[in-house]
């Protein structure tokens, strides 16, 4: 199981301002190790966001993601104290969940 | 399980019987990712290619939908980029990087409330175009800056 999110959700006014660190390798495929061999394809390439049970975002992504991927969302209709689940899917079927609320 | 998508998925009509049951609301989606990996598009080797892969056509050029980026960046393994859509009942972004390997980097889809307001660090293997493509109300628009890069980031 690969290491959890760090989720940042805070009210700015009436917006909810996400963000989101990833831990990930996100490798692309056409990297060499150092013995000279391509290490294989691993990257996340599936993203939800739910807020209060709602979904608000669903993001398909692909190799040209930075390794340890930080996304920003920003979401109306929201509030303090509302739960933010975030939840990724990689190319392996790793899979990650994790949680935090609005503050 | 759900007994009417085996039994369409098994009688090999799967495409298009299954988008219009989707679109009708009868399948729902029970797995947590409701979009499929959009294999063809993100294997694409050329934008156009890519676009055409995500349903992409037509798209016109609008200065409401606006790319944050850097003009260069120092270190092409994680280049900041914000896309912001100020077009109304904007429900979708794309992200192109024109010279990488596979150019389609990431799309997006909102609903309930999101603004279409991301944020990503991308890779870019060398100075190229990034071009944004938002969805709205069914029609297309586009936006691209071009990102001067000093090291490149795909792993050379």
């Amino acid at each position: 199981m690969a290491d959890p999110m760090k989720i940042r959700a805070q009210m700015k006014g009436d917006v909810a301002e996400i963000r989101v660190l990833m831990s990930h390798p996100m490798e692309t495929g056409q990297r060499k190790d150092a013995a000279g061999a391509l290490v294989a394809a691993h990257f996340i390439k599936a993203i939800t966001v739910e807020i209060a049970g709602k979904k608000v975002m669903d993001a398909q992504t692909g190799t040209s993601i930075s390794r340890n991927p930080v996304f920003g969302f920003k979401v109306k209709g929201f509030k303090a104290g509302d739960k933010v689940v975030v939840n990724w899917i990689d190319t392996k079927g790793d899979k990650r969940m994790d949680e935090a609320t609005i503050s | 399980m759900n007994t009417t998508r085996r039994t369409i998925l098994k009688s090999g009509a799967a495409g298009s019987v299954l988008a219009s049951l989707i679109a009708a609301g009868a399948l729902r989606p029970t797995h947590v990712f409701a979009a499929e990996w959009n294999k063809a598009a993100f294997e694409s080797k050329d934008v156009a290619g890519a676009m055409k892969g995500m349903g992409i056509s037509a798209a016109a050029d609008s200065k409401d939908l606006m790319l944050k980026v850097p003009d260069i960046a120092e270190n092409g393994a994680v280049v900041p980029v914000d896309v912001i859509s100020n077009i109304p009942n904007t429900t979708s972004i794309s992200i192109f990087i024109e010279k990488n390997p596979t150019p389609l980097s990431a799309h997006f889809d909102f609903a309930n409330g999101a603004m279409a307001d991301v944020s990503a660090r991308l890779k870019l293997g060398q100075t190229s175009v990034v071009k944004a493509v938002a969805k709205a109300d069914g029609k297309f628009y586009t936006a691209q800056k071009e990102i001067k890069v000093t090291v490149g980031g795909c792993g050379g």
